[in-house]
């Protein structure tokens, strides 16, 4: 049997300073302490997974992980099955984790699930042992840029009913100040589509000058390499990096924050860099330009996604937006800002609702509902296209039909401004 | 074992079909195309068997237009050989005229046995495996669910009856067989592989002549409605007792 190895230095130099470590270190490993570290290895040695051997069992991780509220899994439980021997490979571990950041923000040893899910996943997928609704969803994205799996063709059909004439680049054929990434579920979902015409309608009283890519446009692809597909991902990133290099534009403006996410981040690594803002930030720079005609009259609280929060760091955007509708009473629920909850969507997420259904006790989104509605919540006001057909179905599932609404940000301000006729309750 | 997987792409049903009502023709080069489903049924167990028994595996395709990214896929999930069959071929080749082809070329060569998906959305009456079996006269089964080698040059055979029967079926090789399902649902290939494949595999072409095709589609349109669904109104009790009395009225439903 391999003995366990210590993870620290010996001797440690710092500024060429020798710094003994051996009189607090224990370097002879106990009985307690002798592990067969094979399975540990195999897992540590993906390049991106190395950090889960630094985890020390402090526990941090586990009182805030969220898929921990609803069933066994935290990543010092993922570490502590690892050690024992069960791969997380095969394990349905692997798939659990929504990569919502909450655990990095609290682990003393920076213990990375953003970075060690998608390479391990990548292990797994390549493996074949990947859920079959999230290779479904791959599959999907591969063939039709989307993962819903609907007609390239009708990616932008959307406009059709948005009120406003929403200008396609392609078209357009001139520079535009903005170029909108409207992504996939505001394309095609419903209620995504509301979202997206209520959106327009905005940038059209702003008099913003705007172009989308249409049918040239396809999925950003971060949720895919967060669930495991890389090379998914890259292909996405080099399509839409061509379309759109293909236009001048002074910046982007994303509705999605796992988009947000792609073009601050990963895109500029294969050559896609532009300034990019999500349409929270870019309208909460123009509220001095906003008219808003009616009054709200409920009372609000607010999600905060994983992938503007914790991920990028805005927590201001979407609350100065939500702040000024007239007659709007904001309450902040108790998880919120960095201690946000997470709608259970993110890192694939989302296309494996049936698969983790048998590892919880309840959707993450169903969790989030219920403390919307304890805050007395009328609206649940959200900002990343995954949460308004997540929170709508829990809305339900819970048996809080009719209590309470969810609507995007962007639905809110186009009500107060006069632009959508109703608050529909759907 | 020499084991062949014919392939062929389908118009994609998530597009509208292409129709033009006026002259009455579908646009064959305006569709988008996608693998045939049940083609991907056929390489799964051919890949099953491979893994079993150590077969060869080669993935045919007639060149209709974009099969490439199909064949690199096959090969991704681990076919070993991939032939594009080249010549004066459009998306508009029927299945008589692919069947021609693919057997000439599978004349040639020494393959134990074909699969080939059982039916295909363009071949809803699963013509296609037969025809290649007749050109060759060779044997052929169809809707089969599970293929394995039975020893030496023999073929066990899996085929599925009206009723829930099941036969097994022992064959004699060289034979065609249509691929109902695999064992296992098709393997997934991450698409870095298949990209990986694309740069470093290649795609035997051969060049093949197209026989003149026998039939000729006169026109095309879409089916008229015989009849309507019927709405039922009212509330829950009502909507039961309609849905009863439709059953009973259709002597579908005895009341005990
Ligand atoms: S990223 Fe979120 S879901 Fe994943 S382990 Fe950390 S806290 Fe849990
Ligand atoms: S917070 Fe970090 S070190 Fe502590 S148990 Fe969790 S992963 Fe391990």
């Amino acid at each position: 049997m391999q003995k366990a190895k210590a993870i620290e230095l010996d001797i440690a130099v710092v500024d060429g300073v020798e710094l003994n470590g051996s009189w607090n270190r224990m370097f002879e490993p106990r009985v307690i302490s002798e592990y067969d570290l094979s399975v540990l290895d195999s897992i540590t040695q993906i390049p991106g997974a190395e950090s889960l051997g630094y985890c020390y069992q402090c526990g941090k991780c586990t009182g805030v992980c969220p898929v921990d509220t609803v069933g066994d899994y935290s990543p010092r439980k993922v570490f502590r099955r690892t050690q024992l021997g069960i791969s997380l490979i095969d394990s349905p571990d692997l798939w659990l984790c929504t990569t919502c950041r909450n655990c990095l923000r609290v682990c003393p040893k920076e213990v990375n699930m953003i970075n060690i899910m998608p390479a391990v996943r990548e292990q797994a997928v390549l493996e074949g042992k990947a859920p079959d609704e999230l290779l479904t969803a791959f599959e999907n994205t591969a063939r039709y840029g989307n993962p819903i799996g609907e007609s390239p063709r009708k990616r932008a059909d959307w406009t059709k009913n948005a009120g406003v004439a929403v200008p396609i680049m392609s078209q357009r054929k001139a520079p535009v100040d903005v170029l909108w990434f409207v992504e996939c579920y505001p394309s095609y979902h419903p209620r995504g589509k509301e979202a997206s015409s209520a959106l327009a309608r905005v940038f059209d009283a702003l008099s913003v000058d705007y172009g989308i890519l249409g049918t040239e446009e396809k999925c950003a692809g971060d949720s895919q390499r967060m669930a495991g597909e890389r090379g998914l991902f890259e292909m996405l990133a080099e399509h839409n990096i061509k379309m759109l290099s293909k236009y001048t534009f002074n910046q982007l403006v994303v509705t999605d924050p796992h988009a947000y996410n792609a073009f601050l981040h990963e895109y500029p690594k294969m050559g896609g860099e532009w300034p990019v803002q999500h349409y929270t930030q870019f309208l909460a720079e123009r509220l001095n330009q906003v008219h808003f005609v009616k009054a709200l009259n409920k009372r609000v609280t607010f999600h905060d996604p994983c992938y503007l929060g914790r991920h990028n760091g805005e927590y201001e955007a979407p609350r100065a937006l939500l702040a000024a509708l007239p007659g709007i009473d904001l309450v902040e629920m108790g998880h919120c800002r960095e201690t946000s909850y997470c709608c259970g969507g993110g890192g694939g997420g989302m296309w494996m609702d049936s698969f983790t259904r048998d590892y919880a006790s309840e959707r993450l989104s169903e969790r989030r509902v219920k403390e919307a509605i304890e805050y007395g919540a009328e609206i649940l006001a959200v900002s990343c296209p995954y949460e308004v057909p997540r929170f709508e179905d829990a809305v339900k599932s819970t048996g809080h039909d009719g209590e309470l609404q969810v609507m995007d940000i962007a639905e809110l301000m186009a009500y107060c401004m006069g632009l959508n006729e109703a608050l529909v309750l759907h | 074992m020499r084991l062949a997987v014919l392939l062929k792409t389908v118009p994609d049903l998530v597009e509208e079909l292409a129709l033009d009502e006026d002259a009455r023709t579908l646009l064959f080069d305006e569709m988008s195309y996608v693998p045939s489903e049940w083609d991907d049924q056929a390489l799964e167990e051919a890949l099953i068997i491979k893994e079993e028994s150590g077969a060869e595996v080669t993935v045919i395709a007639v060149d209709t237009g974009d099969v490439d990214t199909m064949l690199f896929t096959a090969l991704a999930k681990g076919a070993d050989y991939a032939v594009k069959i080249v010549g004066d071929f459009d998306a508009a080749m029927s299945n008589w005229q692919k069947a021609r082809v693919v057997a000439d070329y599978l004349g040639r060569g020494d393959f134990d046995a074909v699969l080939s998906g059982v039916q295909a959305i363009d071949d809803v009456d699963g013509q296609l495996p037969g025809l290649v079996a007749g050109f060759l006269g060779w044997p052929h089964a169809s809707v089969i669910t599970e293929v394995r080698v039975a020893g030496g040059s023999h073929l066990q055979l899996r085929q599925e009856y009206a009723g829930g029967l099941v036969a097994e079926l022992e064959t004699v090789t060289p034979i065609v067989v249509g691929v109902q399902a695999a064992r296992k649902p098709p393997r997934y290939a991450s698409v870095a592989k298949v990209r990986q494949v694309a740069k470093s595999a290649t795609i035997d072409e051969v060049e093949a002549d197209v026989a003149e095709a026998r039939l000729a589609g006169v026109e095309y349109v879409r089916p008229v409605a015989a009849g309507h669904a019927e709405m039922i109104e009212g509330d829950i009790d009502e909507v039961v007792d309609r849905i009863v009395a439709i059953l009973e009225e259709r002597n579908l439903l005895r009341r005990a």
